[in-house]
């Protein structure tokens, strides 16, 4: 099921949380709405679900019109923040709910919640109340019963914002699978950039109620359309007019003729990757990521001096728009 | 220790003095004689007419009490109507209001001249002295209990759980039903119960537009008022032991709606 909004505005009070956003999604696509708290994604979501009524601009289901058309009657499945569970319900009927209220048989809604409960991995729950479900499994319902109706389009608000670290990653991991064998066109929200460069295969970058790009992840992370988009999907080190990701910078021993002194003020191994953190000759501080190979051959100690220039850099005009990335330092 | 001995004691004595004895003197009062008397007093034709109308006037109000306080609270709540905020203060004042203003105000409004009662009159419908103006008159003041007790609930639980219904499918209607009214049962049924005990107990408001004709316009607290005003202390030790059993009753559903909500 393919989406376009058009021009959608939408304010709360004096509060303006979409200012005029255009975006469109392929069918069978799997997007992330990307942005800091505030930036509009979840309104756009909800805009997207008849939840809320854009003030300006238009909204199109598969081609059609779909603006003023009810929730009930846009045939999307949504995954709420705090996944919205029917409290007094249990899991079984929770997951049952939409094909319920349609009046399927009952064997058919039977044989539906007995391959969901499988499919998010629920066997045997099917009896608890979703006060008795951890925060992973309450997603999970959550998702299955977002998916029992068949939905053309599913929703999720922050899908994982609420779980911890490694429930999060596998909760990742398990969406993309599910994306992969349903196909069902996704739209997810989210605010931490890891999350929509792993899953999403189209980022929207949205802030202050506007979309700022919209791109691949790759395309996203290598070439950011405005500092923006470039200080918000990754780390950045902002050297002068250039921005540097803490990646793109080299660390010596010697200098090279081109390269700078800078003295290490800090160091932090995070097992694979490992943190410098620089004062420059000149006052300017640098974050530097390398690989634990990479420093274990530099044999690097606090208060060192060594040398660092930067390979690639990335400046931007006056208006914030792309100029050609500057020849590094080293050619 | 003492201290805590002490506020027991003073709560306990406070207690005794200001709710049991008076509740229990009447209870002593009224069986002081036996059974027979207590039986023969309450048997009497016109008490029978008064606890008849006063179940019969509670019959209709409660339901209407509950029916708009559900709706009132949906609206106060769920829907940004201009003016809620009005009307969420309005709820209660039959909670601040004297039930004698209040009945003052309807004898005003549906006697012989008033705005109502005029055209009424002229079309056949007798309000005052009858059965309409004393459901009137009960409805007003037992109109905030249902209100009070479902708005902070719907507040609570959000809007989240009803949102999803509607991304689910479901219909307004379903939603209400499926969703929103289980989660508020216990509100409603602490409503239903406290509105039941306020329109059971009622006098003031009712004494005023009713007339209190014996047999006809008398509630149970009425036929009280009149048996011991005419010296049949009997009869109003009788009426009153009614009332307090119809009191008590409602107190132990009360437990029993706490017990479910405290389960759920």
């Amino acid at each position: 099921m393919a989406i376009e909004a058009r021009n959608v505005t939408k304010r709360f009070g004096d509060f303006l949380a979409l200012d005029d956003v255009s975006i469109s999604v392929e069918s069978g696509s799997l997007t992330g709405l990307l942005g800091p708290s505030g930036s509009g994604k979840s309104t756009l979501l909800r805009v997207i679900a008849g939840l809320e009524t854009p003030d300006v601009g238009e909204v199109f289901i598969s081609g059609k019109e779909a603006t003023a058309v009810a929730p009930q009657k846009r045939g999307v499945g949504f995954v709420f923040q705090h996944y919205a569970p029917f409290t007094h319900m249990t899991v079984w009927d929770n997951i049952a709910f939409g094909l319920s209220i349609r009046r399927r048989p009952k064997e058919e809604i039977h044989a539906r919640v007995t391959e969901l409960l499988e499919l998010v991995q629920l066997n045997g729950l099917g009896k608890r109340y979703p006060s008795q479900l951890s925060g992973g499994q309450r997603q999970r319902m959550a998702l299955a019963r977002a998916l029992a109706a068949e939905p053309e389009l599913l929703l999720l608000d922050e899908p994982f914002g609420a779980l911890d670290a490694r429930v999060r990653k596998e909760l990742r991991e398990w969406l993309l699978r599910l994306h992969d064998e349903m196909h069902v066109t996704t739209i997810f929200v989210t605010h931490d950039q890891e999350e929509a460069l792993e899953v999403a295969d189209n980022v929207v970058v949205m802030n202050a109620g506007r979309v700022e790009q919209v791109a691949p992840p790759r395309e996203l992370y290598d070439e950011p359309a405005n500092p923006f988009v470039m200080s918000f999907v990754g780390p950045v080190n902002r050297l002068g007019e250039a921005w540097v990701r803490p990646h793109d910078i080299e660390i010596t021993h010697e200098p090279n003729g081109v390269a700078q002194e800078a003295q290490v003020e800090r160091i932090v191994r995070l097992g694979f990757e490992v943190r410098v953190d620089l004062v420059r000759d000149d006052g300017e501080r640098l974050h530097v990521q390398l690989t634990r190979n990479e420093a274990e051959v530099l044999e690097l100690a606090p208060s060192d001096i060594v040398y660092v220039r930067t390979r690639v850099e990335r400046t931007f005009n006056e208006n914030g728009e792309p100029t050609r990335p500057a020849p590094s330092s080293v050619s | 220790m003492t201290a805590r001995r002490g506020i027991r004691a003073f709560s306990l004595g406070y207690l005794a003095i200001i709710l049991v004895a008076p509740v229990g003197l009447i209870f002593w009062r009224a069986f002081e004689h036996g059974i027979h008397p207590f039986w023969a007093a309450i048997s009497n034709a016109n008490a029978v007419h008064a606890l008849k109308l006063t179940l019969e006037i509670t019959a209709v109000v409660v339901p209407l009490n509950t029916a708009f306080g559900i709706l009132c609270a949906l609206a106060i709540v769920r829907h940004r109507i201009p003016g809620m905020g009005f009307v969420n203060a309005l709820v209660d004042l039959p909670l601040a209001l004297s039930p004698v203003v209040v009945g003052l105000a309807l004898y005003l409004l549906y006697g012989r001249d008033g705005w109502f009662g005029h055209w009424l009159l002229g079309h056949g419908v007798q309000v005052l002295f009858a059965l309409p103006s004393m459901v009137l008159a009960t409805t007003f003041v037992s109109l905030p209990f249902v209100v009070r007790e479902v708005v902070p609930v719907l507040r609570e639980i959000g809007t989240q759980q009803e949102e999803a219904a509607a991304t689910l499918g479901a219909s307004a209607l379903t939603t209400f039903r499926r969703i929103t009214l289980p989660a508020i049962r216990w509100a409603v049924s602490y409503g239903v119960v406290l509105t039941t005990a306020r329109s059971v107990g009622e006098f003031g408001a009712v004494s005023i537009v009713s007339g209190g004709i014996a047999g006809r316009t008398q509630t149970l607290t009425q036929y009280v008022q009149a048996s011991y005003e005419n010296f049949d202390q009997t009869g109003a030790y009788a009426a009153s032991v009614l009332l307090a059993m119809l009191a008590i009753t409602t107190l132990l559903l009360m437990t029993v709606v706490r017990r479910g909500d405290r389960s759920s």
